[in-house]
């Protein structure tokens, strides 16, 4: 059976306690919050942490509400409530088709927004989808509390700007009245990580005018999750199968996906461009362009 | 859908409940890792993290200074009890810990036993090993060059012909010369090259062992994962030099097995000497990643496959070469006379004149194994090379797949029939079950939709493409007929011993051992069926060594068939003593006596005066009185007790016919198996819904190997699906609601018309699901796993090779 390392535990009552123990454990201590991710790599001994820090009694992390005009989401949310949550679905139905495909009901129930965007592993749904929603995290620490633009959270595979002494406590989303987005995935089965996956949100102004679009690629290199130079592309174009196309090319070719099991190369870059195409396809018609 | 279900009328058989679910439902199951021996120590493997390696030293004395550590094991430590390597099911030896060199990546090294099993992972850590590297030998079509590296020098250059330094076997079946006689006058011959990738059977318990030494009486008791406990009890015997009437292997629940159990692996050993070492029990339970890494794999069946047939379609022969990656070791658990299992029922169920196979295997830094997963010993890739040639031949000469195969089905009046490689089928109706497929299915309505969608997705570049795929199998199981078939000298016969106690209920023990398949229900149907007895009141015990018959084990769809057949033999044995019984107590001549079987209740069966009215004695009666005072004549024995060991006449020869179909999203090469029809003849059916639920599991294995599962390797032989992130099983999502119907077409041959069904589905259907696909997408052949990767690149028409690792 695998077993984890010795390790220490506590369960923090308040963020302030979260914050004391990491700043006086250092580096060696890790949050958990859902824990799976990070018990899976205990157990495999790839991480040896100290000293867990469980944040699971932090009630007030957890929670999807509408505030000044952003959708909050607490970072001890659970994957299950927020494709629960009708209020994220009616804003932003990306986030509703995005959780449908994340592992299954078992994993979705335990594993959490924060959790899963700390995480930072490429193949990671929620941060394609962050990233496209232009979400700003929330981090608290011992200088208090300060926000980070989501796509500048991500520092590479499983390093983000959430400094060591650090907790994510909240990520807002600016709503965006008339803007439709969508997530679309391809696994090789249900409950399996992404071969890859494309998220879009888009706004639309009379005739069919793209104003703003946020697109997010997940498991093709990309670091910040992010297709900046489609989102370039299409900015002012009218939203249509043609503009679609060359944005989706111009995901394909921006990426840098590398060969595993899930696929070769050419097949994920493939997919970059077909799937960022499908994604703005569903996000288009789901927007209003305000004219109607 | 479930069509009518024939076979035999009267108590006993039927869809009933499975006894031992009230215990596994609530969570009450007793599986190895339950068991908890007063002052257990636990175990932990040391595995190699490099494909292939000189171990140049072992250092174990931090390991040996941590605190809670009881005992290190190595190599040194066992080849001083000349246990460092192990006799395989195969003419071959196998390493239990390394001695000299590494062979696969998470081969076993050393073993810690300490007091509980965080010390013993933490231990492993302390153990030094130096390695020196060696280039591995990962492609097995590599691995018969000249420059190859050798894997076994350990066998002394005994290997192969011609220095061929990995080389296992080479094997040939049929006849060659007819064979070309028949590709000669063909009008058409169809080749193809299809790989039947490596797979693992991924039981959901992993394998696992409490061993528990008792130094006073010198007895080994092995609590163990053990599909085929009376093998391995001698084993036991052979490689630790422990005398085989003091060892006592208990099975008992057992999470899965699929042909996973039935090999003896290093771990059990080691278990065991350590529990020798320390004098306390130890436990050792593999995870999951070592499961995927060190046990039996299945398949890795390289084939090279040609089929010709006539101007009309008829198909004439059939000729294969095989290269069979058998890995490190020689280990493959089957028949010692059949190197290449029963790969040689390859013709299918077609009427072919000729065919002619050779098989080659060849060593590889892998694990061992290949013969697992519900295969069959090996009629699993048979039915794959067949299906998939069919459906080439179909392709290449513009017929309708369903067509072909129709025209080309033995029909039921040559049964029993000869196979062009010398099988014996015992019984079968292939048409009809063709047939039954195909009209529920609506096969010409599927083929209208699947043009419509063609039409509609070259019209807009959008939508699904629709295939239909279908196979027709030919099983052949029940091993076997002791003079043909043995596992290390040991014929496969299987014992089974019935007593009915003095109030009328029974006790069946048995040599096989259920992993799911509910032998403790079926079983008693059988009784139940012979003798009249309520199913309830018949107790079957099975997986202990001293409360069983000696027999071979529950693998290879072999219980109902073996088993099955010894435990109705030994029921109408204990049925005609107690005729003898009754005819006493009714005083009349024995023959004058005749049986009714009843209706099942407590009473059991009665025997009757013919022609006297009313004059009868129940089985439960005869019960009591065949226990007490009654003088009965010489040569009848009193109790009513019968044993019996039943060596099968012939394996028997299950079949269907499958039709899947599905979706395929070319933008993607994602795959929707959208139905899937399985009309299945096993014969007679004891219990109907444990039979569905074997097939049910064997499809969803189908859909599994067909579309995702794969164990592979990169070029150092890393193995790259140790998890059950890479390598994938299917879900219920992937899985379509099964649409079944049965045919029965009784085994000539079994006391009860059954045939085996455990592997049916494993076996039959994985080519229909590839054949849907390949139909979908207009492809000739692209080799599974079919995940969307593979499709995709399919259609651009550059098919993955599924046995390296992508690059
Ligand atoms: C079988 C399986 C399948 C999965 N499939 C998918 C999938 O298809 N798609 C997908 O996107 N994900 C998938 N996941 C991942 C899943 O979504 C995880 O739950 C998620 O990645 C981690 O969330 P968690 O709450 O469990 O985090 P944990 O494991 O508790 O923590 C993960 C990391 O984040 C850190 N952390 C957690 N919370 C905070 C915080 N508030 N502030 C700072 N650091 C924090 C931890 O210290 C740790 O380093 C799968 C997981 C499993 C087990």
């Amino acid at each position: 059976m695998q077993v984890p390392a010795f390790f220490e535990y506590q369960r923090a009552t308040s963020v302030e306690h979260v914050v004391a123990l990491l700043e006086r454990f250092g580096p060696e201590a890790r949050i958990v919050a859902g824990g799976h991710s990070l018990i899976p790599m205990m157990k495999l001994r790839l991480a040896q942490p100290e000293l867990l820090v469980d944040v699971n009694d932090l009630h007030e992390l957890s929670g999807v509400s509408v505030v000044d005009g952003q959708l909050r989401i607490g970072a001890l949310t659970r994957h299950a409530e927020l494709l629960a949550s009708a209020v994220a679905g009616e804003h932003f139905p990306i986030l509703h088709d995005a959780e449908r495909v994340i592992a299954d009901p078992v994993v979705r129930n335990r594993g959490t927004v924060g959790g899963s965007v700390c995480q930072a592993d490429p193949s990671e749904d929620l941060s394609g989808v962050f990233t496209a929603l232009r979400t700003v995290a929330v981090v608290r620490g011992p200088d208090g509390e300060r926000t980070v633009p989501m796509r500048e959270f991500f520092r590479g595979p499983y390093e983000t700007a959430v400094a060591p002494a650090e907790i994510l406590v909240e990520l807002r989303v600016p709503l965006r009245p008339g803007a439709g987005s969508a997530y679309v995935k391809v696994d090789r089965r249900a409950g399996d990580w992404a071969v890859a996956a494309a998220g879009a949100v888009v706004s639309l102004g009379p005739g069919r005018v793209v104003t703003e679009v946020g697109i997010g690629l997940t498991a093709v290199g990309d670091a910040d999750f992010t297709a900046v130079e489609a989102e370039d592309l299409l900015r002012g174009e009218v939203a249509d199968e043609d503009a679609f196309a060359a944005a989706g090319a111009a995901a394909s070719a921006h990426c840098r996906p590398v060969a595993d099991q899930r696929g070769p190369v050419d097949y994920k870059r493939h997919l970059a461009g077909e799937l960022t195409v499908r994604a703005l396809r569903a996000a288009a018609a789901r927007a209003h362009d305000g004219t109607t | 859908m479930t069509g009518t279900v024939g076979g035999c009328a009267g108590p006993g058989f039927g869809s009933v409940p499975r006894k031992e679910d009230g215990r596994f439902v609530r969570g009450r199951g007793r599986f190895v890792d339950d068991i908890a021996l007063p002052g257990m120590l636990h175990g932990a493997v040391l595995r190699s993290p490099y494909a292939h390696a000189r171990i140049v030293s072992v250092d174990t004395t931090a390991a040996e200074s941590h605190p809670k550590v009881r005992a290190v094991i190595t190599g040194e430590t066992l080849a001083a009890r000349d246990m460092a390597w192990m006799p395989t099911f195969s003419h071959d030896v196998a390493a239990v810990l390394a001695t000299d060199k590494v062979r696969y990546q998470g081969q076993e090294v050393a073993f810690v036993v300490a007091e509980d099993r965080y010390a013993a992972r933490d231990a492993l850590a302390l153990i030094e090993v130096e390695y020196e590297p060696l280039a591995p030998v990962v492609d097995a079509r590599r691995s018969l060059d000249a420059d190859a590296p050798v894997i076994r020098d350990d066998l002394d250059g005994r290997t192969g012909p011609d220095g061929r330094g990995n080389h296992v076997f080479d094997w040939e079946t049929g006849d060659e010369a007819a064979t070309g006689v028949q590709f000669a006058r063909a009008a058409h011959v169809s080749a193809c090259d299809l790989v039947y990738p490596r797979v693992h059977p991924a039981p959901l318990e992993t394998c696992g062992t409490v061993a528990d030494y008792d130094r006073i009486s010198g007895k080994l008791t092995v609590h163990a994962t053990a599909q085929a406990p009376h093998a391995h009890r001698m084993l036991y015997s052979r490689i630790a030099g422990i005398p085989e009437h003091h060892i006592r292997i208990i099975a008992p629940d057992i999470g899965g097995g699929f042909g996973n159990k039935v090999g003896m692996y290093p771990g059990y050993l080691c278990a065991v000497v350590g529990s020798i070492m320390t004098g306390a029990p130890v436990k050792w339970v593999e995870d999951r990643s070592e499961n995927l890494m060190s046990t039996s794999f299945a398949r890795d069946f390289h084939m090279h496959g040609e089929i010709a047939a006539d101007a009309d379609g008829r198909i004439l022969a059939i000729r294969v070469s095989v290269l069979a990656d058998h890995g490190a070791f020689n280990a493959t658990a089957q028949p010692s006379k059949f190197p290449a299992g029963f790969f040689g029922v390859f013709t299918g169920s077609y009427d072919i004149a000729a065919a002619h196979c050779r098989v080659t295997g060849v060593y590889t830094n892998k694990a061992p194994g290949g013969v697992a997963y519900a295969c069959s010993f090996r009629v699993t890739e048979a039915v794959y090379l067949v299906e998939r040639l069919v459906d080439v031949l179909a392709r290449d000469t513009g017929r309708d797949p369903a067509e072909l195969r129709m025209a080309n089905l033995l029909t039921p009046d040559r049964f029993p029939f000869r196979s062009a490689t010398g099988w014996e089928y015992d019984s079968g109706d292939y048409p009809r079950a063709l047939r039954t497929a195909l009209e529920m299915a609506d096969y010409p309505a599927l083929r209208a939709e699947q043009k419509e969608r063609r039409a509609a997705y070259e019209r807009t570049g959008a939508g699904t493409l629709t295939g239909i795929g279908m196979s027709v199998f030919t099983e052949a199981v029940g091993a076997g007929p002791r003079r043909l078939m043995d596992i290390m000298g040991l014929g496969m016969a299987d014992g089974a011993e019935l007593r009915v106690h003095p109030t009328g209920t029974a006790v069946l023990r048995l040599s096989c051992m259920s992993q799911g398949q509910g032998h403790e229900t079926t079983f008693a149907q059988i009784v139940s069926h012979e003798l009249g007895l309520p199913i309830d009141a018949v107790q079957v015990v099975q997986g202990d060594t001293d409360n069983t018959p000696f027999g071979l084990g529950t693998y290879g769809s072999r219980s109902t068939p073996v088993s099955g057949a010894a435990a109705s033999v030994a029921a109408s044995k204990v049925r005609e003593q107690a005729r003898q019984v009754a005819a006493v107590l009714l005083e009349v001549a024995a023959d004058d006596l005749r049986w009714d079987v009843g209706t099942g209740t407590a009473d059991g069966g009665n025997f009757a005066v013919a022609g006297v009215p009313g004059i009868s004695v129940t089985l439960r009666e005869i019960a009591l009185a065949a226990h007490g005072g009654l003088d009965l004549p010489d040569g009848v024995d009193g109790q009513l007790t019968a044993s019996t060991v039943y060596n099968p006449p012939n394996l028997t020869f299950p079949f269907g016919a499958y039709v899947c179909v599905v979706d395929v999203d070319p933008g993607t090469g994602e795959v929707d198996v959208r139905r899937f029809v399985a009309v299945d003849d096993c014969g007679v059916r004891i219990n109907p819904m444990i039979v569905e639920g074997q097939i049910h599991g064997g499809l969803a294995d189908g859909v599994g190997m067909a579309l995702m599962e794969l164990v592979a390797f990169d070029d150092d032989g890393n193995h790259l699906s140790a998890s059950f992130m890479d390598y994938l099983l299917p879900t219920a999502m992937e899985c379509p609601a099964w649409e079944l119907a049965a045919t029965v077409t009784p085994s000539p041959h079994h006391p009860l018309g059954a045939k085996g069904v455990g592997e049916s589905a494993t076996v039959g259907s994985p080519p229909a699901v590839v054949n849907a696909v390949l139909d979908a997408i207009n492809v000739r052949h692209a080799d599974m796993p079919l995940t969307p990767a593979h499709v995709w690149r399919a259609l651009q028409g550059r098919p993955i090779r599924p046995d390296i690792a992508i690059r």
